[in-house]
């Protein structure tokens, strides 16, 4: 179990900026803290071992920690709205619940937690609409109908209160109809409290707690919420939604929040006349479909009003909104690389793991003219992989996971901690507690995977390592190398795009670049095409789109439409990333295969081992000739710390007609894979029978190489693997000289082609 | 219709396990593995690291992620072949009754 955990507030710095680090101690009130670069986070003894060479700054030395927890669940907030509890009035909105079982959860409140007091619109008692009103004095009171509601049905709710005569009606009416179900839920009757006014917030989703958090929670989608003076209908929610009220009911309006309207905000505007807006709170999910839905249209920029839904979700997180613990002022001359903040709390144990490595990148200074001489190569460190798979809990959350590895699930104190934790939020591989897919993943928490010495239940066997510690391998033969190079992240790309690529020559990736927001994408195709050399060193990279919010840092979006690898699927008619309009899920899909970018794409995964390559005849063809100085071998890779080989966890090969260049070399091929490495389900159409590489001749990855027209060229490793086998034998091996070879030339400015 | 396990045409499979627990498996023993990782019950065995690439012990994860992992502190390994081939021998005692004798290597 871990004693300590903690998160940077940025997962890019450039030199002279600050960065805040966020700790939690579990145990203990003091840490000690020391800036570190990370070179290699691989513990594992087959390999070097751990390298963590010590930075001296002025941090260095003992900082004063404290528990810190998180306040997980989504709501929507918004003040300026009166005590409703004076005079008579109603609530009204459709819902599709989505846990009613779950236990009491609040729609609609204005509630003071300190008294508790005020009004309480909730459903409870396995999914019964309900009222709660408390009268500040100890007292509270619920009513309920008189049936439950069903799981994922819309229903047009109406709640209606008179304080004078504490009459309350409840309406739970279903827009879908079965026969035999009894869903529609109603009551009439009384409330003996008298409700005193309540000056707090109005809130959607959750409620105040006695603690200072936000609790009772709902899950599930709402939609149309308003509140009126008087006591109203379905009929008035109806002509309210139509624009066809008369001036009555119109003039009734107390606040009406239309989720349609600025989707890409996580504002929740009020289109009634005294602009109520409240906030989204913890990201729940928009550009949902509404009650409304036809189907007619299934892009929401283009029929808003069918996508007024907003999903809340019980275990939804953005911001942790931890205190920050220590702060770092990047020293001017500091290297650009791989560093983290080592923090530690005491003696580990086999219970207990007592420090934390809490990683960022240096990246170069933001203003080109500080930027003085730069190295001709930058690395591209894959930080919005990182964060889509931030907490990745499959191991925990499905079932299903021990077949696909071929092995039993190993968990760390990491995981464990995961596990008793699911407030961290989960990946975007994860499902909330509802079974709807995680689309929105943010830095701004814990990311426990993202860490040296963190070991995968999904890296392979071995050393067991999995996206960002896997890279670490790469940094440590760059460091054992020599390479002078500089870092930057996605993030910085993003916002940067082609201008922040243009002055260097060799951009070298992670073992894993898999998600690339379109500015992403279109930056480093800019720089391939005028001239840039692209070393990619993994697999699975450019596959699927993910956008960033326009005003929220630090979160990225993905919708899992219609195609590829998904350990969740979109709804059909939410395939539109909500942060921006685009049309979401996989390049391929968009029309932008990985193929178009690298050369080579995705083609089959497989967990169990990871195997080698074998020469192919372009690889005597005399344009490679440097890639194979001084490696005659006919087997590569056949070694490694992932998995065995350089050849597993997910390959890409080249595939023609998807859009890659057709003067691409396939220099050797791997082989020798299981049954359990097998083909991705973008590559049929027809489900074959021979899916396992040891029976179907497409699962393989390929070691390739092309030019492009400007004078620059691609190498692919197409494997994740292919790193984990840079160190083997002293760093000295034909995977390691390959790599060099190609490095080496690509530093040379004589132009290919 | 899902396979069921027979012991008569499946032990030999016991054997090729053995020799490799983890890696490439012959169709049969992979059909035999896919069948013994599945619980219905919604729990799942997992192998709890207590000190990385030294030690492991076996861990039971209930179905209710609410309840905790029941651990077995009691038996430590030091090989994760050695775990995969307790789980392996305890699944298949469960399956077909029988009992494996025969430890991991000779």
């Amino acid at each position: 179990m871990l004693k300590i955990v903690g998160y940077p507030d940025r997962y890019s710095v450039a030199p002279g900026e600050d960065i805040a680090f966020k700790i939690s101690l579990e145990e203990g009130e003091q840490f000690e803290a020391r800036l570190v670069r990370v070179v290699n986070g691989d513990c594992n003894p087959a390999g070097p071992g751990l390298k963590f060479p010590h930075v001296p700054t002025k941090i260095d030395g003992t900082h004063a920690g404290k528990p810190q927890r998180i306040d997980a669940g989504s709501y929507m907030i918004a003040d300026g709205v009166p005590a409703i509890s004076a005079h008579p009035f109603t609530f009204l909105a459709f819902v599709w619940p989505t846990l009613p079982t779950r236990g009491e959860q609040v729609i609609a409140a204005k509630w003071d937690a300190a008294t508790n007091a005020g009004i309480s619109v909730g459903i409870g008692d396995e999914g019964r609409l309900s009222l709660t009103v408390g009268d500040g004095a100890g007292g509270t009171e619920t009513v309920r109908v008189d049936h439950p509601m069903l799981e994922r049905q819309w229903y047009q709710l109406a709640v209606t209160f008179d304080p004078a005569s504490g009459a309350v009606t409840l309406d739970q009416r279903p827009l879908a109809a079965y026969a035999v179900i009894r869903d529609h839920g109603q009551f009439r009757g009384r409330v003996r409290l008298s409700v005193p006014a309540v000056k707090s917030p109005f809130y959607l989703a959750g409620r105040p707690e006695a603690d200072g958090t936000v609790g009772h929670h709902f899950d599930g989608k709402i939609d149309g919420p308003m509140l009126l003076t008087g006591l109203r209908s379905h009929a008035d929610h109806d002509a309210l939604l139509a624009g066809v009220a008369p001036r009555d009911l119109r003039t009734a309006v107390i606040a009406h929040w239309d989720f349609s309207r600025e989707i890409e905000s996580v504002r929740a505007i009020d289109v009634g006349p005294f602009g109520r807006h409240g906030r989204l709170m913890q990201m729940p999910a928009r550009g949902m479909k509404g009650h409304n839905w036809t189907g007619e249209e299934h892009a929401w920029p283009r029929k808003p009003e069918h996508y007024g839904a907003v999903h809340f979700h019980h275990d939804d997180i953005y911001d942790a909104q931890w205190e920050t613990s220590v702060t770092l002022t990047i020293p001017e001359d500091l290297k650009s690389g791989a560093y983290a903040l080592h923090a530690r709390a005491g003696d580990s144990d086999e219970t207990a793991t007592r420090e934390t490595y809490i990683p960022f990148f240096v990246r170069p200074p933001r203003d080109k003219a500080k930027r003085g001489k730069r190295p001709s190569v930058v690395v591209l460190a894959p930080t919005m992989s990182y964060l889509s798979y931030c907490n990745h809990a499959e191991h925990i959350t499905a079932r299903g996971a021990e077949r696909q590895m071929g092995r039993l699930l190993t968990f760390g104190h990491a995981d464990l901690y995961m596990y008793d934790h699911p407030e961290l939020g989960g990946s975007q591989y994860d499902t909330h507690a509802d079974g709807s897919g995680v689309c929105y993943s943010s830095r701004l928490r814990p990311n426990l995977n993202f860490s040296p010495r963190y070991h995968s239940w999904l890296g392979g066997p071995g050393s067991a390592l999995y996206q960002y510690n896997a890279d670490t391998h790469l940094f440590d033969w760059l460091d054992h190398k020599g390479v002078d190079y500089d870092l930057i992240t996605d993030e910085d790309l993003h916002e940067e795009g082609y201008d922040l690529l243009a002055d260097y020559r060799v951009v070298i990736t992670g073992t894993h670049p898999e998600y690339h927001s379109t500015a992403m994408w279109d930056g480093m195709k800019a720089w391939i095409d005028r001239g840039g050399r692209l070393m990619y060193m993994g697999g699975n990279g450019w596959y699927w789109r993910i956008g960033f919010h326009k005003t929220e840092p630090g979160v990225i979006e993905v919708r899992r439409a219609e195609d590829g690898i998904r350990t969740w699927a979109a709804e059909p008619g939410e395939y539109y990333q909500s942060f921006n309009g685009e049309f979401g899920g996989l390049w391929r899909r968009i029309g932008r295969a990985p193929n178009v970018m690298a050369g080579v794409g995705f083609i089959a995964q497989g967990f169990d081992i990871s195997t080698y390559y074998r020469r192919a005849p372009d690889a005597d063809n005399p344009r490679a000739a440097f890639i194979f100085k001084d490696v005659p071998d006919e087997i590569i890779g056949d070694f490694g710390l992932v998995g065995g080989g350089a050849a597993g966890i997910e390959l890409d090969c080249i595939t023609p007609n998807l859009g890659g260049p057709p003067n691409m070399l396939r220099l050797a091929s791997s082989d020798g894979h299981s049954g359990m490495m097998m083909l991705v389900n973008e590559e049929f159409g027809v489900v074959p029978p021979n899916l396992g590489g040891d029976q179907n001749e497409r699962v393989h990855a390929d070691l390739a190489f092309g030019e492009t027209p400007s004078g620059g060229a691609i190498f692919a490793t197409s494997s994740i693997a292919w790193c984990g086998s840079l160190l083997h034998n002293d760093y000295d091996n034909n995977v390691s000289r390959i790599t060099w070879n190609v490095l080496e030339r690509f530093l040379d400015e004589t132009p290919f082609a | 219709m899902v396979y069921k396990i027979d012991p008569e045409i499946d032990r030999h499979y016991i054997e090729e396990f053995r020799q490799k627990p983890i890696g490439a498996h012959s169709p049969g023993l992979q059909r035999l593995l896919n069948l013994m990782r599945h619980d219905p019950s919604g729990r799942q065995v997992v192998l709890i690291c207590r000190r990385p690439f030294e030690e492991w012990v076996l861990g039971m994860m209930p179905a209710d992620r609410r309840e905790p992992i029941a651990v077995e502190e009691n038996l430590v390994f030091t090989d994760i072949e050695e775990a995969e081939w307790e789980v392996f021998r305890r699944r298949w005692r469960l399956l077909t009754g029988e009992s494996i004798n025969r430890p991991l290597r000779d």
